[in-house]
C-alpha cells in the first residue's frame, strides 16, 4: 500500500516566542526548529503500517529549505521517500492542505498520516481539511489504529473518553500522543538517509482566505500574591478564593 | 454582502453542550453587531430542552433527525450541516471548537467553500469586518486574524465566551427527518473514562505533579476535586511514569484548559505545562519550591509542603461545602 505522512517543522516546545519586527512572523534568533511532536506518532504509524502490509511510506513537508531537515530526520526514522513542497511564502491552512493534496495525488496514497496539531500556529486542522479536499474519509485526533484489508478502526480522543470509530480507505487519520511511541533513528538509517534525495516541487499559489493581521504577545500576568508558606495560610486561600475570585 | 449566521449546536446523549450555549451567545452578539439572521442547527436523534437555544439569542433551531445520527459520524455531520447551510444561504457558520467542532468546521469549511478559524478566544467588529484573536504557539503569542473570503467558519475555544444570563426566551424548533445518512465515518461506540469529568470541560481543575511523589498519594488530588466537583489533572511527567491516565495531562501534548480555576499541586510550571493552562481564569499553585516558574503565573501561591497543606486544605473546603 502506498501510505504519506505530512510532516511540519516547528519550534521546539521549549523556545522562547518573541515576535518579528514585521509584526507577523516569529523573531528565529535563537529558536531551534524540530519535528512537529505529533508528525512523530504519524510517521511511526506509517512505519508499522508498511511493516505489516507492505508498500513504499513517503513524507511531505510544505515550508522553506528548512524543512528538509524535518525530511531527513523521517528518512532517518525508516520513511522510504520524501518531497519538499517549496514554499516560504505565508499560506493559510486551507492552502497548505490544497497543496498537500495534490501532492498525495501524485503520490497515489491510499493512506494519509497527518499530526493532531502543528505546534506553531496549533490550528490543528490540515489533516481534516486535506481529506475533504480529497474526498478521502478522515479521522482525527486518533490514539489506537488498526486495519484490516479496506477497514479501519480507531479511537479517538473526545472530552470524557474515547469514540470507536470505523471507515475504509482511502483515509486521512491524525495522530494524538498515545497512538504509539515513536522509534529513534538508527545510526544506520541516519546515514542512509544523509543518502537519499530529498525530491524538491513548486506547489500551486492558491489564494489564502485567512490573512494574518498581526502577532502580539499575550497580555502579561500580574504576578500573584503568596499568601504563606504553609497550612496556616489555607484558610486565607479559600477566603479569597470565595471572596475575591468567587470561585469555588 | 449579507452576513446570515448559523451556530451549529452540538449534543451527545442528547444533552446539549454547554459550549453551544456559548457559541451561540457570541454568534448572537456578532449578529447584533453585523446585521442580518442568526439561527441554529442540530443533530442528533432526540434532544432535551432545544429550546432553550432560544435564551441565548437565537430564534430558531433545525434539528436534523435520525437515529443513526445519535452518535456523531463525520461524514454525515459534514454532509448535513453544508447543505443545509447552502441551501438556507447562510455566510458565517459558528462552532464551539470541542472535539467534534474542531473535527467538523474544517471539513464544512471545504465543502462550503470557506475560510476559517479555529479555537478563537475573541472575536471584534472592526468597520463590519470580524476580527478573530487565537492563541498560537502554545499561547506564547496571540494572532489577529481576518477571514477575507465570501463565506467565512469560527470555531471558539469552549469556556472563554461568556454565555451571559439566559433570557426566559425559547426558539422555535423545526425538527427534519434525515433519510440514509452517509456513515462512512461513524463512531460504533463510546466508550466513558468511568463517568469522571474531563480536564477540557470542567470548570475547576486539580491538577498533580512530580511533587506528588507517587501514584498512591493521588487519592489526596481526587479527593479535593470530588470536593470541588472538579476534573483531576496531571502533568507528563506524571503520566509518562504512568501514574495517571493520559487523559488528566494538561499542556503543549496534553489538553488545552481554560477552567475558572487551576489548583497546581507539586507542578513546576515547565513551559508546556503552562501551554495548556495559561488561560485558567484563576490559578493557584502549591509548592515547596518558591522559584518554581509557576508562581509567576498563579494568582494565589503557598510556598510550602503540600503533603502538609493539602489535608487542611480539603479540611476546609469541606467546612464551605457543608
Ligand atoms: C515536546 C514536549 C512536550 C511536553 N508536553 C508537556 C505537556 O503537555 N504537559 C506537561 O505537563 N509537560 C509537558 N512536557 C514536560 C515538561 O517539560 C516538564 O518536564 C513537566 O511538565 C514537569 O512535570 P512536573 O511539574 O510534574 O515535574 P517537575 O518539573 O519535576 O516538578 C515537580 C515540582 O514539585 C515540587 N515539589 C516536590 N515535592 C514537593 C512537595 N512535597 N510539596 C510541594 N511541592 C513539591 C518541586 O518543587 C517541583 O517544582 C513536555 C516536554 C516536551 C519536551
Ligand atoms: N507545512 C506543512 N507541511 C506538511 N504538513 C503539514 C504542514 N502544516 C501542517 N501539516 C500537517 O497537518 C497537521 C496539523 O497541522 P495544523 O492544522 O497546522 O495544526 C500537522 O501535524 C502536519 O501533519
Amino acid at each position: 500500500m502506498k501510505i504519506a505522512v505530512c510532516v511540519s517543522h516547528v519550534p521546539d516546545t521549549a523556545a522562547k516566542i518573541n515576535i518579528g519586527s514585521n509584526g507577523t512572523s516569529i523573531d528565529q534568533t535563537g529558536v531551534t526548529f524540530v519535528v512537529n511532536p505529533y508528525d512523530e506518532f504519524g510517521i511511526e504509524e506509517a512505519l508499522k503500517t508498511k511493516e505489516k502490509l507492505g508498500g513504499e511510506t513517503v513524507a511531505i513537508s510544505l515550508g522553506g529549505d528548512a524543512n528538509k531537515e524535518t525530511l531527513r530526520k523521517s528518512l532517518a526514522m525508516g520513511i522510504d521517500n520524501a518531497v519538499l513542497l517549496k514554499d516560504d511564502s505565508y499560506r493559510d491552512s486551507l492552502s497548505v492542505a490544497k497543496a498537500l493534496a495534490e501532492e498525495i495525488k501524485v503520490q497515489g496514497s491510499e493512506l494519509v498520516f497527518f499530526g493532531k496539531q502543528s505546534v506553531d500556529f496549533d490550528n490543528s486542522i490540515v489533516g481534516q481539511l486535506t481529506a475533504e479536499l480529497l474526498g478521502f474519509n478522515c479521522v482525527s485526533v486518533v490514539v489506537s489504529f488498526t486495519i484490516d484489508g479496506n477497514k479501519i478502526i480507531c479511537e479517538r480522543e473526545i472530552e470524557g473518553g474515547k469514540e470507536v470509530v470505523e471507515t475504509t480507505l482511502p483515509a486521512v487519520i491524525t495522530s494524538q500522543k498515545g497512538l504509539n511511541e515513536p522509534r529513534y533513528a538508527s545510526l544506520k538509517g541516519i546515514m542512509a538517509a544523509k543518502k537519499k534525495e530529498i525530491i524538491e516541487k513548486t506547489p500551486a499559489s492558491v489564494p489564502n482566505y485567512v490573512e494574518l493581521i498581526a502577532l502580539k504577545k499575550p497580555a502579561a500576568k500580574q504576578p500573584g500574591k503568596i499568601i504563606g508558606t504553609d497550612s496556616s495560610a489555607v484558610p486565607e486561600l479559600v477566603r479569597l478564593l470565595r471572596e475575591e475570585a468567587k470561585v469555588i | 454582502m449579507a452576513n446570515n449566521i448559523l451556530v451549529f449546536i452540538e449534543q451527545r446523549n442528547g444533552v446539549i453542550k454547554k459550549s453551544s450555549f456559548e457559541a451561540a451567545k457570541a454568534a448572537a452578539d456578532i449578529s447584533g453587531k453585523l446585521g442580518g439572521t442568526v439561527e441554529a442547527v442540530t443533530i442528533g436523534d432526540g434532544i432535551e430542552n432545544l429550546e432553550k437555544i432560544g435564551a441565548y439569542g437565537i430564534p430558531k433551531v433545525s434539528h436534523l433527525k435520525n437515529n443513526e445520527l445519535a452518535n456523531y459520524s463525520a461524514s454525515a455531520y459534514t454532509e448535513l450541516i453544508s447543505k443545509f447551510s447552502n441551501d438556507g444561504g447562510f455566510d458565517i457558520i459558528f462552532f464551539a471548537a470541542t472535539s467534534m467542532g474542531r473535527d467538523l468546521a474544517p471539513r464544512v469549511s471545504v465543502k462550503v467553500d470557506a475560510g476559517l478559524a479555529v479555537d478563537c478566544t475573541a472575536l471584534n467588529v472592526e468597520g463590519g469586518e470580524i476580527i478573530a484573536t487565537r492563541p498560537v504557539y502554545a499561547g506564547k503569542a496571540m494572532a489577529e486574524i481576518k477571514i477575507t473570503s465570501a463565506k467565512k467558519v469560527f470555531a471558539l475555544r469552549p469556556n472563554v465566551f461568556n454565555p451571559g444570563t439566559p433570557s426566559d426566551q425559547s426558539a422555535e424548533i423545526v425538527t427534519v427527518t434525515v433519510d440514509s445518512p452517509d456513515l462512512r465515518v461513524r463512531v460504533t461506540d463510546v466508550k466513558k473514562s468511568d463517568g469522571k469529568l474531563d480536564v477540557a470541560e470542567a470548570d475547576i481543575i486539580v491538577a498533580g505533579g512530580r511533587g506528588m511523589k507517587g501514584p498512591e498519594n493521588f487519592h489526596l488530588v481526587e479527593e479535593l476535586a470530588r470536593l470541588l466537583n472538579a476534573a483531576s489533572g496531571a502533568s507528563r511527567a506524571v503520566v509518562d511514569a504512568g501514574w495517571r491516565p493520559h487523559g488528566e495531562q494538561v499542556g503543549q501534548t496534553g489538553k488545552t484548559v481554560s477552567p475558572n480555576l487551576y489548583i497546581a499541586l507539586g507542578i513546576s510550571g515547565a513551559i508546556q505545562h503552562l501551554a495548556g493552562m495559561r488561560s485558567s481564569k484563576y490559578i493557584v499553585a502549591v509548592n515547596k519550591d518558591k522559584d518554581a516558574p509557576i508562581f509567576q503565573i498563579a494568582d494565589y501561591g503557598i510556598v510550602g509542603d503540600l503533603f502538609e497543606v493539602m489535608p487542611v486544605l480539603i479540611e476546609e473546603v469541606k467546612k464551605i461545602k457543608s
